[in-house]
């Protein structure tokens, strides 16, 4: 044992300068990242020709023009416009799940002169995590969050195919299609999925969920209500519509080449006062003119739904993006919209552009994101006359709600960094950082299916918050990953280290107060380990705020 | 720094109060003898149950290798019986000293239900509904806190010890009926402890306030309380941080032959502290033991979980009654289904949702009852006397004074009664 060290004496300094290097290296690098990092290929258009983002402004403004009507008879008053970086950060937090990154931050604020919120949509419509995102939301839609049985079903392969269906902008018409009419099995057709997580105890799929998500999903219809008895409370709905349009789905079988359709097979129904089962037609519950008279069930089925003339197609996808982007549909609850209308403002508008504009999803986003609704304040510039409720739910204001729990565990874990996560990041962080999601997600409670049901904070996910692993790991001294430390580490002053926290966690500065404050709590550390702790505290504090919990 | 008028942060905690009285003593077990004594004078009866212990057998108990054992049978598989404290009934040998609690025990062998799927069997048995694709309901737990609020309780009134990957729920009701969730009480209880000095969270609680005023500035006065309801949840769990109650969590410091009767197992201690979390006050504990599941090498599987059920069951019975809470509090303890009667080829018993057993006790639950039977040869699926899932959970609610059969009203805007089941009079002591 204790032999003496055999590398000479050059390799040693060889080492050491290498050391050194790295350090030099990474403390120019970190301090450039903190404070403008390099600008990625930005251009400075919007992603779309002059024609058609003058067209998708036209529209706009038909739904502003709507919306404006309303407000003058309610007699609300509309608040402000609210800044860039507060769309901005709308934007990340409605397609990506996450705020956006303090390197993402610094790159639009280098970009002169142009629409930095129309900007930044072209950007993350093209980004991965955006179409990851959305599938994900619509996928709770489609087929809810439970994994089902692993020889017939993936949800993982149905997220994937949906997420490369909104990636190449694929007409929304189509998608539905292919989910409501998939044949085979689910390894080469994942829209077979959508059928396929029904199935229960070695039988058929369920025709009467497969009718409930129909309805539900591309309909917004609650349909499935009069599954057991006809309508009450002022439905009008006859227990027959539902089990007739169930029975599109009576033939539906698997076999060993996956599903198909069995001519043989029918759906039977034992309706409420009956004795004995009875063999169930397919009938849809409208517009019987519009439905195919021939073809497979469910090729008719699909066809009816996504019909041009089916307008409720068209408005429950319309209110279901409008819930992504604003947190809140706009008719709640996000799956119930009257068929006969009365409808709010801007939802024909929307309905009629995205029908006759090929069901273009992106489109539909662009046109949303444009209106003076989705660009309004939360917040009144005049103190003595604050937002109200009544303000809010006219859209006079942007609705402050609050984040589901993977966008909380997204942000949490993105503010830790200051550059980007996202799929040029190395694989082995994405990993951890979609279990440290899911781990979260489980404490933090998940919401199910997707809804918009507002609540407020409870004592599990404060505590998770306050004391909680991710809350903790992220936001303590740890120079390698952590943006606090780095930031204590390598701002240049208090001031510059409590606006790249605030950029960070906030996508705003701080206030002359917030500012004051935080820099007299910087500038009373006497020593390297003190500041890094007051900066902690400083991400912690951010952390807990009601401003980071809330969309705003 | 001011998050309430008049007072700092500090001034919250319950344990600066308490520092300065020298009587504190067993002060966090006052909650439960105010309000029993309040409740005495107010309910007429005086008698109803108030709290719920719920032991979840995960993966699904075998009826043939626990509670209803067909010894000598071709579906038997070479069980063992052993008498209880109920004459002329007999468990699976391994059960001795939970067949010894019987006579405050009754035993359900008939509980029938249609889901033969864990996760939404799991939903049905916890729920008393079966999974809708339009709305979750809550489960027992959260209907016992949302009909019977409690607002001297610090610590959560719903709690869920060693959860599996389906914790009860608040379903309708909403994530604050969410059960709370900790693992074996051995450990200290997660994120209840502030991970910096107190100088420091005193620091971090002034700077939230300075960001708490930029964010209140032109929004509505009362967001806080009316909607977002975050400095209420902050301060409710500053709260529970440095409460007295916390402790009922904490077996470390149990006497050793208090805790060795429970047996010497995670399951074990979690019986422990639900009991003493009961006696705090808490309203629900649910505590899982999983690993029932034995679709191979059913004998072996079953015997290894009945060891550790049999001491952990047998001492929670007799501790509640000791301490004088039999009487006030449920004790469930099942499967989400049974096992089926044939033996597979590799040993192992499959899913068996026709006829399963359950034992209930306490809160008016009679003792020394048995309902319901199943056919000895394995070949009639139908038991006798079915009990279905929702008349268990209209028993429950019935004998905590709850109107079972009320109508809330869902977020779908569908009406729901809490149960639909009817409740089983022959299980209750008091008809």
């Amino acid at each position: 044992m204790n032999s003496p060290p055999t590398s000479s004496s050059w390799l040693l300094w060889l080492r050491n300068a290498v050391i050194l290097g790295a350090l030099a290296a990474a403390a120019f690098w970190g301090v450039a990242e903190l404070l403008a990092p390099p600008v990625v290929a930005a251009g400075r258009g919007t992603g779309v020709s002059k024609s058609v983002q003058a067209e998708i402004l036209q529209t706009s403004a038909k739904v502003d023009a709507d919306f404006e009507k309303a407000w003058a008879q309610q007699q609300v008053q509309p608040v402000a416009r609210a800044d860039d970086l507060t769309l901005v950060r709308r934007l990340s937090l409605a397609l990506t799940g996450s705020i956006p990154s303090l390197q993402e931050i610094r790159m639009l604020e280098s970009l002169k002169g142009a629409d930095l919120p129309q900007w930044w949509l072209s950007r993350l419509l093209q980004d991965r995590r955006t179409s990851d995102y959305l599938a994900e939301r619509l996928a709770r839609v489609y087929v809810g969050i439970e994994n089902g049985q692993l020889l017939i079903y993936r949800r993982r392969r149905l997220v994937e195919w949906l997420s490369d269906s909104i990636q190449q902008n694929r007409p929304y018409d189509q998608i539905a299609r292919s989910l409501i009419d998939s044949h085979g099995v689910w390894t080469t057709n994942p829209a077979v999925n959508f059928v396929s997580v029904t199935r229960e105890n070695n039988k058929g799929p369920d025709e009467v969920k497969l009718a409930a998500k129909v309805s539900r999903a591309f309909l917004g219809v609650r349909i499935d209500c009069v599954q057991c008895h006809d309508g009450k409370l002022g439905s009008t709905w006859k227990q027959t519509d539902f089990h007739q349009l169930a029975a599109f789905f009576g033939q539906a079988d698997f076999s060993l080449n996956g599903l198909r359709d069995d001519p043989k097979l029918s759906y039977k129904v034992r309706y409420l006062g009956q004795a004995e089962e009875a063999k169930v037609s397919p009938r849809v519950p409208w517009k019987p003119e519009m439905l195919p008279a021939r073809g497979e069930p469910r090729t008719r089925l699909a066809a009816w739904v996504t019909d041009k003339e089916n307008k409720a197609f068209a408005r429950t996808i319309v209110n279901r993006m409008w819930a992504l982007l604003f947190n809140r549909p706009l008719v709640s609850p996000v799956d119930e919209i009257p068929l006969d209308g009365p409808f709010p403002p801007g939802m024909e508008i929307l309905a009629d552009d995205f029908t006759t504009h090929r069901y273009d999803l992106h489109r539909l986003i662009r046109v949303i994101v444009s209106t003076r609704a989705f660009q309004m304040s939360s917040q009144s510039a005049d103190p003595d006359h604050p937002v109200t409720t009544a303000a809010e739910n006219a859209w006079a204001a942007f609705p402050v709600t609050r984040l589901r729990p993977e966008q909380m565990a997204g942000s949490v874990i993105q503010a830790a960094s200051l550059s980007t996560i996202d799929s040029d990041t190395h694989v082995l962080f994405r990993i951890k950082r979609d279990i440290d999601v899911s781990n979260f997600v489980k404490r933090y409670g998940d919401s199910g299916e997707d809804n918009f049901e507002d609540s407020g904070g409870t004592i599990p996910q404060r505590l998770l918050l306050m004391n909680g692993n991710m809350i903790t790991n992220n936001t303590s001294g740890n120079p390698l990953i952590n943006a606090s430390t780095r930031i204590s580490m390598l701002a240049p002053d208090t001031a510059s280290a409590v606006e790249a926290a605030y950029l960070s966690i906030f996508t705003r500065r701080p206030t002359v107060a917030e500012a004051e404050h935080f820099k007299g709590l910087l500038a009373s550390a006497k020593n390297t380990a003190t500041r890094s702790n007051a900066m902690s505290d400083l991400y912690w504090t951010l952390m807990n705020a009601t401003e980071f919990s809330w969309n705003h | 720094m001011n998050t309430s008028p008049c007072h700092g942060p500090s001034h919250l905690t319950r344990r600066s109060l308490l520092r300065g009285t020298t009587a504190a003593g067993l002060s966090w077990l006052t909650p439960l003898a105010d309000i029993l004594a309040a409740e005495a004078a107010t309910a007429p009866s005086g008698k109803l149950a108030r709290s719920v212990i719920l032991l979840w057998l995960g993966g699904a108990a075998s009826q043939l290798d626990t509670f209803d054992p067909h010894p000598e049978t071709k579906i038997g598989g070479g069980v063992k019986a052993i008498p209880t404290a109920i004459k002329g009934v007999s468990f699976a040998s391994g059960l001795e000293q939970t067949a010894s609690v019987m006579q405050d025990v009754s035993l359900i062998r008939s509980m029938v239900s249609k889901e033969g799927d864990h996760e939404r069997a799991f939903y049905n048995i916890k729920t008393g509904y079966r999974p809708d694709p339009t709305l979750i309901h809550p489960s027992i737990g959260a209907i016992v806190c949302h009909e019977l609020p409690d607002a001297k309780i610090e610590i959560p009134t719903h709690v869920s010890i060693l959860p599996n990957q389906w914790p009860a729920r608040g379903g309708f009701f909403g994530a604050k009926y969410d059960a709370f969730q900790m693992y074996d009480p051995k450990s200290p209880v997660p994120d209840v402890k502030a991970r910096v000095n107190d100088k420091r969270l005193d620091q971090r609680m002034e700077g939230l306030s300075v960001v708490e005023q930029a964010f209140a500035r032109g929004r509505e006065p009362d967001l806080d309380q009316s909607k977002t309801l975050h400095q209420l949840s902050m301060q409710r769990a500053r709260k529970m941080m440095s409460s007295e109650q916390l402790k009922a969590f904490n077996v470390s410091d149990a006497p050793v032959k208090d805790l060795s009767a429970y047996g010497d197992t995670p399951f074990g201690r979690s019986c422990y502290s639900a009991v003493r979390l009961i006696q705090a006050g808490v309203r629900c504990v649910e505590v899982t033991l999983n690993g029932w599941d034995t679709h191979a090498n059913n004998f072996e599987g079953q015997a290894t979980q009945v060891k550790i059920l049999d001491a952990a069951y047998a001492s929670l019975i007799r501790d509640l009654k000791k301490l004088g809470l039999l009487e006030s509090t449920i004790v469930i303890c099942g499967g989400e289904f049974g096992r089926t009667p044939k033996i597979n080829n590799v040993g192992g018993r499959d899913h068996w949702p026709h006829a399963f057993s359950m034992l209930v006790a306490g809160g008016g639950f009679a003792g020394g009852r048995v309902i319901g039977s199943t056919d000895p040869q394995g070949e009639k699926k139908e038991p006798e006397r079915p009990v279905l899932v929702e008349d268990l959970h209209a028993t429950i609610q019935n004998l905590l004074g709850i109107d079972y059969s009320k109508e809330v009203m869902t977020p779908v805007g569908r009406p729901m009664a809490l149960s639909k089941g009817e409740p089983v009079k022959e299980l209750q002591a008091h008809v």
